[in-house]
């Protein structure tokens, strides 16, 4: 297999979520964020991430410039994304706050945010609940694994394809012919 | 996976054409391949082909294109019109306007065309009859969308590929998915059938988005959204709560949704 790597339940990453949208507010941002870690029919409160810094700023007009250059192949490496200057204090207008723990039904959840004067530039989950199974939402949902090199049908190790509007007259020459096929 | 029964690793593979592209089940478990199974998989035929018949813009008597020539109400239509309408009005909300299920015409009015948001919605409820098969896991695809359900705690996750827009007969990512959902927008296919509804025009920067959801009618929705919105798609997903993706740009470079950062501390 050509893979580059088993893909990692989110649990063992550090998730990084870009927070760089025009129009949103910080506190609406966090609690998003926060409010899917606690969606799976909990009530517990999602306002109690106690974070650093109360910043309401929105970003300016940077929108998405950050996520349009990841390089194939590399996903899991901080230096592909282009995100220069996010990585704690490699630059020094910007600054760092980290939340204090907030308990959820699942663990404690702890939250870093950086932000360049009242921007801020990314949130960090820097603490995730771990070790609980029917922690189904935060820990199961993979992120899509680039390849080393792309696949033909014949090296595929994989179940179906998921792939733009693939139709009948498309059908014939697509992957997911060939598995059907190659399963019947 | 040793302690699993051989049976669940067995999976049968079965296709249909329905609705104008191809079905595609993968199945294992105990009704993998015996009648309830079967009568099953049929089910989900007949539902489609049903959501098809109501639906699809391509036939001058479905209930959508007689709604659109305003040869009849809403209230006439089934209640599940309403209901994928109103997905269309959240898919329009949550994306601010880039997708709509309402696009200009040739006359200066109003044209409904729902196809961006039904086969997500569709597949979702066909799914219904396979998930009423105990001890069953299935992975259910149609053209290109797809939804997997695993109760067997031993099995492994259903192993989703990611098609490179570029080179179709390709995989570009790998993702996978036990019980959920994943749906990808582009134009590899069909050559430049969806718009930026603010604009009329394709979305430019974007060749393809793969979104990863708890539901493949939301998967869908957003997949959709996102590819609408262009340039901002990446940054668009990443704020929608229980999504995970992959955007693929005009220029080949991807951009996995979240970015992940491993073993910083």
């Amino acid at each position: 297999m050509s893979t580059v790597s088993t893909p990692a339940p989110i649990a063992e990453a550090r998730r990084r979520r870009r927070l760089v949208v025009t129009g949103m507010s910080t506190l609406t941002a966090l609690v998003l964020l926060f409010g899917y870690h606690t969606s799976t029919g909990s009530t517990a409160s999602a306002g109690t991430v106690a974070v650093g810094a109360a910043v309401a700023g929105t970003s300016p007009g940077s929108t998405g410039s950050t996520s349009s250059s990841g390089s194939t192949g590399s996903s899991g490496s901080t230096g592909s994304s282009g995100a220069a200057g996010s990585a704690t204090g490699t630059t020094a207008a910007e600054t760092t706050a980290t939340g204090d723990a907030a308990d959820t039904r699942w663990g404690p959840v702890r939250v870093r945010i950086t932000y360049s004067g009242s921007t801020i530039t990314a949130v960090d989950v820097v603490e995730y609940p771990t070790g609980n199974p029917r922690d189904q939402e935060i820990n199961a949902q993979a992120i899509p694994e680039l390849v080393s090199e792309t696949l033909s049908a014949q090296s595929a190790d994989v179940d179906m394809v998921s792939g733009a509007t693939v139709t009948s007259t498309g059908y014939l020459q697509s992957l997911q012919s060939a598995l059907d096929q190659a399963g019947l | 996976m040793i302690t699993a029964p051989a049976a669940a690793l067995r999976t049968v593979r079965r296709v249909e054409h329905v609705m104008g592209f191809p079905v595609s089940l993968a199945v294992r478990g105990r009704h993998a391949d015996d009648g309830p199974g079967r009568r099953a998989w049929q089910d989900v035929l007949d539902s489609l082909a049903r959501a098809d018949a109501v639906f699809s813009t391509y036939r001058a008597e479905s209930w959508v294109s007689r709604l659109d020539r305003g040869e009849v109400d809403l209230v006439d239509c089934p209640p599940e019109v309403a209901e994928v309408l109103a997905l269309g009005d959240a898919a329009a909300d949550a994306s601010g306007g880039a997708f709509s299920v309402y696009r200009p015409r040739g006359d200066g009015g109003l044209g409904l065309d729902p196809s961006g948001v039904v086969k997500g919605w569709a597949l979702e409820r066909a799914a219904g009859a396979l998930r009423a098969l105990p001890e069953t896991d299935f992975c259910l695809s149609g053209g290109g969308d797809l939804l997997c359900r695993t109760l067997d705690p031993a099995a492994a996750p259903w192993r989703i590929g990611i098609e490179d827009p570029h080179h179709p007969d390709r995989l570009l990512a790998r993702v996978p998915v036990a019980t959920g959902a994943v749906a990808t927008s582009g134009t590899a296919h069909r050559g430049a059938h969806l718009v930026d509804a603010r604009t009329g025009r394709a979305p430019a920067a974007v060749a393809q988005v793969t979104v990863v959801a708890p539901t493949l009618t939301w998967a869908d929705v957003d997949a959709t959204a996102a590819y609408a919105l262009g340039p901002e798609a990446a940054t668009w997903l990443s704020i929608r709560p229980g999504t995970t993706g992959l955007v693929v740009w005009a220029d080949g470079s991807t951009t996995p949704v979240p970015h992940e950062t491993r073993s910083r501390r």
